[in-house]
């Protein structure tokens, strides 16, 4: 299973420890963090399911290139991390 | 008269209460978060705010306990498409449904777009019908990317008539509940547009609509270049030349009662948006438009630079209590109708509106 861990500053707003997920895409992946806290779904994704447009999500170290599917391949023992990009003042 | 203020700003919520005359800052919530807008609920106790978090999207929050604690309820947002679909990126105004619709919330948003929720903003759907009208292909940004929706007007004699202003999009009107839409900016022109389009009703930039809730056939506009008034529903409206300073402007407010009277709060000009002469006014009608007063004691009337923006000016349920929330985190209030001013907070963070309640 993949580890995927999330920016410290969404624990401002909810809970997403890290945790481990079943997916051999980033989409199935966070799906399957999504159907244990329904809630993230919107803080990460938009209403039409794309990567919001602050959000950065990388693969060990590669940033995710498919923002609109999430096709990008997760094998077993990589780390996901979703971040937020700079923005705001 | 109201003893609650709430203030959304770019940094938080803030709620003021009065004592003794005086308005002093409550309570706070959400502080470093962007909040768009908040409507409390007088039918329920409701209150509801909406957020516009920079990174992780618009947020919906509900309060049964006038804000002790928070519930985070599900966000309007747009059904899934194939491709290029729409995504909810701001929430530009609520307003309850009529008073025979408990727990209906009426939701205009940027992307222009009108959402409703019969239960309390547990759920939302989306208004197809006015999403569809032909003419919002015309519609465009005013001071975001997108069109909004800003503002949502429920007839208190009839719930199933709702008007809304666009900007940029012109006022649009149901009488069936929002199954049919038709635009009702008839007497609007826009100077920014070449003619004969200047004159169509889909251009118009729509800053803020208003209606008396005593009089619901007179309604305000503060448009982008000017200021109109209707006096039958919004079927036709009339160009108010008597503004003054300048006819330029974001908020308007319509006395409860006296269909007569209204307020507003002009600027410059578009490519100009501060106070005239740097002194803040407010430009107050009793007369049905026939003429203006400058309202001015107890603003800045030296190097001030507040804008007061679409939802930025509050009247309450009894005509004399105002409020008023400025870009530069100034909040004034009034409790004679404007004659006179005071300063209630000056170092808030950029206000985004004020409500009573």
């Amino acid at each position: 299973m993949a580890r995927v861990a999330f920016t410290a500053n969404l624990q401002r707003h909810l809970s997403c420890p890290v945790q481990n997920a079943l997916g051999q895409t980033v989409r199935a992946v966070l799906d399957h963090v999504f159907a244990s806290h329904p809630r993230l779904r919107s803080y990460i994704l938009d209403d039409q399911d794309r990567v919001r447009r602050h959000v950065a999500i990388y693969v060990n170290g590669d940033r995710v290139t498919d923002r609109d599917r999430l096709t990008d391949p997760v094998g077993a023992d990589d780390e996901v991390f979703v971040f937020q990009a700079l923005s705001g003042g | 008269m109201n003893d609650r203020l709430l203030v959304g700003t770019r940094k938080g919520l803030f709620e003021l209460r009065r004592t003794r005359g005086a308005w002093s800052i409550a309570g706070t919530s959400f502080l470093g978060d962007p909040i768009s807008m908040l409507l409390p609920d007088p039918r329920d106790g409701m209150l509801y705010v909406a957020q516009a978090l920079g990174h992780f999207g618009v947020k919906l929050q509900r309060s049964r306990d006038n804000g002790s604690t928070w519930q985070e309820v599900p966000a309007p947002a747009f059904p899934k498409s194939e491709a290029d679909g729409p995504s909810l990126s701001y929430i530009f105004c609520l307003e309850t449904g009529g008073a025979d619709q408990p727990g209906w919330v009426w939701c205009g948003a940027i992307p222009g777009a009108l959402f409703l929720s019969k239960d309390h903003g547990e759920s939302w759907s989306l208004n197809e019908s006015l999403w569809n009208v032909p003419e919002r292909k015309e519609w465009m940004g005013g001071g975001f990317d997108q069109a909004g929706v800003a503002s949502i007007c429920v007839d208190p004699r009839n719930s199933d008539h709702v008007t809304v202003g666009v900007s940029t999009g012109g006022v649009w009107m149901t009488e069936d509940g929002g199954a049919n839409w038709r635009a009702s900016a008839d007497g609007m022109y826009a100077e920014y547009y070449p003619p004969p389009r200047n004159l169509a009703p889909e251009v118009q930039d729509v800053h803020r609509l208003v209606q008396c809730p005593s009089a619901p056939d007179t309604m305000w506009v503060q448009h982008h270049n000017g200021v109109f008034r209707s006096t039958d529903g919004a079927r036709s409206w009339q160009e108010i030349s008597t503004i003054r300073p300048a006819k330029f402007g974001f908020a308007v407010a319509a006395h409860p009662k006296d269909p007569d009277t209204a307020w507003f709060v002009p600027g410059v000009k578009d490519e100009c948006r501060i106070p005239v002469d740097a002194r803040l006014a407010v430009a107050r009608t009793r007369d049905g438009a026939r003429s203006f007063e400058v309202l001015t004691d107890g603003l800045p009337q030296s190097h001030a630079y507040d804008l007061v923006y679409r939802h930025g000016l509050a009247v309450d349920e009894t005509g004399a209590c105002l409020a008023m929330g400025s870009t530069t985190g100034h909040l004034y209030a009034s409790d004679n109708a404007g004659n006179n001013w005071s300063l209630v907070a000056g170092h808030l963070p950029p206000i985004s509106c004020v409500r009573f309640g």
